[in-house]
């Protein structure tokens, strides 16, 4: 326990088991990002996963929307402290994406439209643990948000769930991303708090 | 940065505390071990209530120089849980945790020479002033210009230092969005389009430019940047939350 701050009894006091260490419950959905807000047009939308191999799976808006959905309720964790229970989502799992996918490396960075990057491992997108969002509370993902499309990686702090998301590359070792090179943690689990370098 | 120097929580004890504005003051804390940090970084604050529950929140470091000397500057959310306290109830003598110092990405370094667009919304400016301050103490050449949009003339945090930094090479806009001075030229209103037009470093001499403040108020200036031909690439961004 730290110091105790004079004078001061803080407001929530009911100890969630939900809720990881540090975080606290917010009922709006805040933004983090490093810049500007890029709007994307699904006409133009492409999505593309790239192996060591040579080998490039690409889809179109309309082909991943003839793909199965998934409805996704889920809580999320910022590293900027808020947490949101019980968001729902609709997208396409990463398992179905990486279904013809033969790659033999164990890492990923995901690549966004306007150059963001974040690495993510390959086992924390399959089985069911991510997937790519295009529908937030039963609306089109709004930009801010990372719509058209964004990564939805729940379990790990939400600047893994790569807004405006273009593409998957296979990588042979577990290279940082954008915010991992500029002071945040290279897993980024919220139950482990780990929230920087 | 290394674990051990952001990792861990040191303990600061406040020196001073100054009030900017009717909801907002400057505070002032030395860490011992804290070591310096570069212009436009943040730290997290942890309070902790007697009965062990304790809340951290983010905040800009105003100052920008190798001491362990901090000035942050807080705006008093009305039904928040860490800035009234900070606002309202902290006094010099004061000991409070921080970790940090944190972010790697919206930061200036004396080696850019580039020119310099700040844009800030409110307590957005608290990153901004550390950045014109290490631009001040580098003896950079680099052109700077500050735009800072506040609700009324009462609202401006550093006002005083921001009048001593402003020069020939360091010019700035006000922009009032609710209630301007007696004699200002224009009638209150929002950042735009024509005002950002008029008053930004040009698309043109590739300047940097920085932009902070409430979430709201960075979405839509940085919104009108792009379109008024800034390269995404080159506007960095800090939101500081709400609406
Ligand atoms: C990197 C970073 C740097 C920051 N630097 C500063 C700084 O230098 N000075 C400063 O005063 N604040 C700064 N903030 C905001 C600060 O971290 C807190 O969010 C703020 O002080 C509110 O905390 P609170 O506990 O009082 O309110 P909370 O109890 O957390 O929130 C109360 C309500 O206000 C909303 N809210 C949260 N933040 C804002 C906001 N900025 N505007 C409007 N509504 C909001 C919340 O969603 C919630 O509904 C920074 C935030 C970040 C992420």
């Amino acid at each position: 326990m730290g110091i105790i701050s004079r004078g001061f009894s803080g407001r929530s006091r009911e100890h969630n088991p939900d809720l990881p260490p540090g975080q606290f419950l917010t009922t709006d959905f805040p933004v983090l990002s490093a810049g500007p807000t890029p709007r994307i047009d699904t006409d133009e939308w492409e999505f593309t996963i790239s192996t060591e191999k040579g080998t490039t799976h690409h889809w179109t808006w309309a082909e991943l929307m003839a793909l199965p959905i998934e409805d996704i309720a889920t809580d999320i964790h910022c590293v900027t402290r808020w947490s949101k229970f019980g968001t729902s989502w609709r997208g396409v799992s990463l398992d179905t994406l990486f279904k013809d996918v033969d790659t033999s490396y164990g890492y990923t960075m995901i690549h966004s439209y306007g150059g963001y990057t974040t690495n993510v491992p390959l086992a924390d997108l399959m089985g069911g643990k991510a997937w790519i969002a295009f529908e937030f509370d039963g609306e089109p993902l709004h930009p801010e948000h990372g719509g058209p499309a964004r990564l939805l990686v729940p379990h790990l702090y939400f600047w893994k769930s790569a807004k405006w998301v273009r593409g998957i590359e296979m990588h042979k070792s577990d290279d940082p991303g954008f915010w991992e090179q500029n002071g945040y943690n290279i897993y980024g689990d919220p139950w482990k708090e780990q929230r920087y370098w | 940065m290394s674990v051990d120097s952001v990792g861990t929580w040191k303990v600061g004890t406040v020196t001073a505390v100054r009030s900017e504005t009717p909801t907002g003051r400057s505070i002032e804390i030395d860490v011992p071990g804290w070591g310096g940090n570069l212009a436009g970084q943040h730290l997290d604050v942890r309070l902790t209530a007697p009965d062990g529950y304790q809340a951290v929140r983010s905040y800009s470091i105003a100052s920008a120089d190798a001491t362990d000397h901090l000035e942050l500057a807080v705006d008093r959310l009305p039904d928040g849980e860490v800035s009234p306290y900070l606002v309202d109830d902290l006094l010099p003598g004061d000991q409070l945790e921080v970790r940090g110092p944190l972010g790697g990405w919206f930061v200036w370094r004396p080696e850019q020479t580039e020119p310099v667009q700040l844009i800030g919304g409110g307590s957005g400016i608290v990153p901004l002033v550390a950045i014109a301050r290490a631009h001040a103490a580098s003896g950079s050449t680099a052109p700077f210009r500050l735009l800072y949009s506040v609700r009324t003339p009462e609202d401006v945090f550093f006002k005083d230092e921001l009048a001593r930094l402003a020069s020939p090479t360091f010019e700035i806009t006000w922009v009032y969005t609710r209630a301007a001075p007696a004699d200002w030229p224009t009638k209150p209103g929002r950042v735009s389009h024509d005002i950002l037009a008029a008053s930004v470093i040009p698309a043109g001499d590739n300047p940097s430019v920085f932009v902070c403040g409430p979430t709201g108020f960075v979405e839509s200036v940085a919104d009108l940047l792009v379109a008024l031909g800034h390269p995404a690439a080159s506007v960095k961004t800090e939101r500081f939350g709400g609406a």
